[in-house]
């Protein structure tokens, strides 16, 4: 495979069948997008950001570009803005694992932070701030734009039909829901049969206590319709499944990989016999290692004590 | 009797517990059963008999939205849990 620059060369990830974690009666694979260009899934979401933004005129050339990002979307967008020619100013909580900062910085992007008790709903409040007091500055806002569910609806779930046309079911986890959203819609157009279910971090106390209840807030890219159910799973679920994914099948992933297949598992009761389950893989665990999550020690204590960060 | 686990921005209307248990055959009547002890948590929770769309409830994990609502079925061993919604949360 050659390409003409790192923009170019998102997406094709490969799909990796896990059977020694999966029920007996059904397989389930992981879409390892951490074989992404900056090693997530968000690649795919920050190419479709700039790219549409820049057909539709929204964007000019070496126009800013504020996002709030919780990481990921930051590290995929400062890289192709690079390569495009923009600057770009992220908004993300001041927990975000030093891993990321410093690949922020490293990719010329400027660093504002939010608190960490307002999570994701904080940064977006920040970066509409910037974005408002800077008329020069374009928003793409990935919650609310639909060129992130269409990066995944043209790109993530026509590559799992055609490696796994049979697929009966597909999970995600729960943060834009680009991809659930963009997938789920993308394989169910392609049969009606195909089942999706969303796996919803559950954040510590640490992530809810300070917020009010009438901050609730849904991004506009979620579509709940698409949704055959939503199951929620904690710190330590996740975590345990994410490392037993490295302990028997080889695979280092972030976290949010262990809670879509804990998910996976989960539903794979609901499912024909022999059904083939296809989970998100979000990213690799590389960025995660300062957090401890992978150190060794006890599972309830890691837990506890990541669970402020796990899921920023 | 269920677990119901409470959000700590509910917590002053149950003196402070993060857990409660309440009897009832489906999460209608838990919850019931829980704001029935617990009288702040009524308007908290419900709005004209609906929960709340800010607040999302689980049971055993899932939003009962996807099992079968307020009459999704409760076993003694079930925890209801009450989240609020946040990014990626549901309707508000």
């Amino acid at each position: 495979m050659r390409f003409g620059d790192i923009s170019q060369a998102v997406g094709h990830t490969p799909l990796v069948a896990v059977p020694r974690l999966s029920p007996p009666g059904c397989t389930i694979h992981l879409k390892l997008e951490g074989h992404n260009p900056t090693g997530s899934v968000k690649d795919r979401v920050a190419k479709y950001l700039i790219e549409e933004a820049e057909r539709s005129g929204t964007l000019r050339a070496g126009q800013r570009i504020v996002e709030p990002t919780s990481g990921n979307t930051g590290i995929g967008l400062a890289a192709i803005c690079r390569v495009k020619g923009h600057p770009l100013t992220c908004v993300l909580p001041e927990n975000t694992s030093q891993e990321r900062k410093q690949l922020l910085t490293l990719f010329g992007a400027e660093l504002v932070f939010s608190p960490a008790t307002e999570g994701s709903n904080g940064s977006v409040r920040v970066a509409r701030e910037l974005a408002d007091a800077d008329p020069d500055a374009y928003m793409p806002f990935q919650y609310g734009n639909a060129a992130n569910a269409l990066a995944h609806y043209e790109t993530t779930a026509p590559e799992i039909i055609a490696d796994l046309p049979e697929v009966a079911a597909f999970v995600a986890g729960l943060g834009t829901g680009g991809s659930v959203t963009g997938v789920g819609r993308r394989l169910k157009r392609w049969n009606p049969d195909v089942k999706v279910y969303a796996a919803e971090p559950e954040y510590g106390d640490l992530v809810y206590g300070l917020r009010n209840l009438d901050e609730g807030y849904v991004p506009e890219v979620l579509d709940l319709e698409v949704l055959d159910s939503r199951i929620k799973v904690n710190s330590r679920k996740a975590l345990k499944a994410t490392r037993e994914l490295a302990e028997v099948e080889g695979i280092f992933a972030g976290v949010s990989t262990g809670a879509s297949l804990v998910v996976a598992q989960r539903v794979a009761a609901r499912l024909p016999d022999g059904a083939d389950i296809v989970a998100m893989s979000p990213d690799g665990g590389w960025k995660y290692l300062s957090t401890g999550a992978y150190a060794p020690g006890d599972l309830d204590e890691l837990a506890t004590s990541i669970s402020g960060t796990l899921w920023a | 009797m269920a677990t119901v686990r409470i959000p700590s921005v509910l917590r002053k209307h149950t003196d402070g517990a993060a857990k409660l248990t309440a009897e009832g055959g489906t999460v209608g009547e838990v919850l019931r059963a829980a704001a029935a002890a617990h009288p702040g948590l009524e308007d908290q929770l419900f709005d004209d008999g609906s929960v709340r769309g800010y607040i999302n409830v689980y049971v055993d994990d899932e939003d009962i939205r996807y099992v079968s609502g307020l009459d999704s079925p409760v076993t003694p061993d079930s925890e209801v849990a009450l989240m609020p919604a946040v990014a990626g949360g549901a309707p508000a």
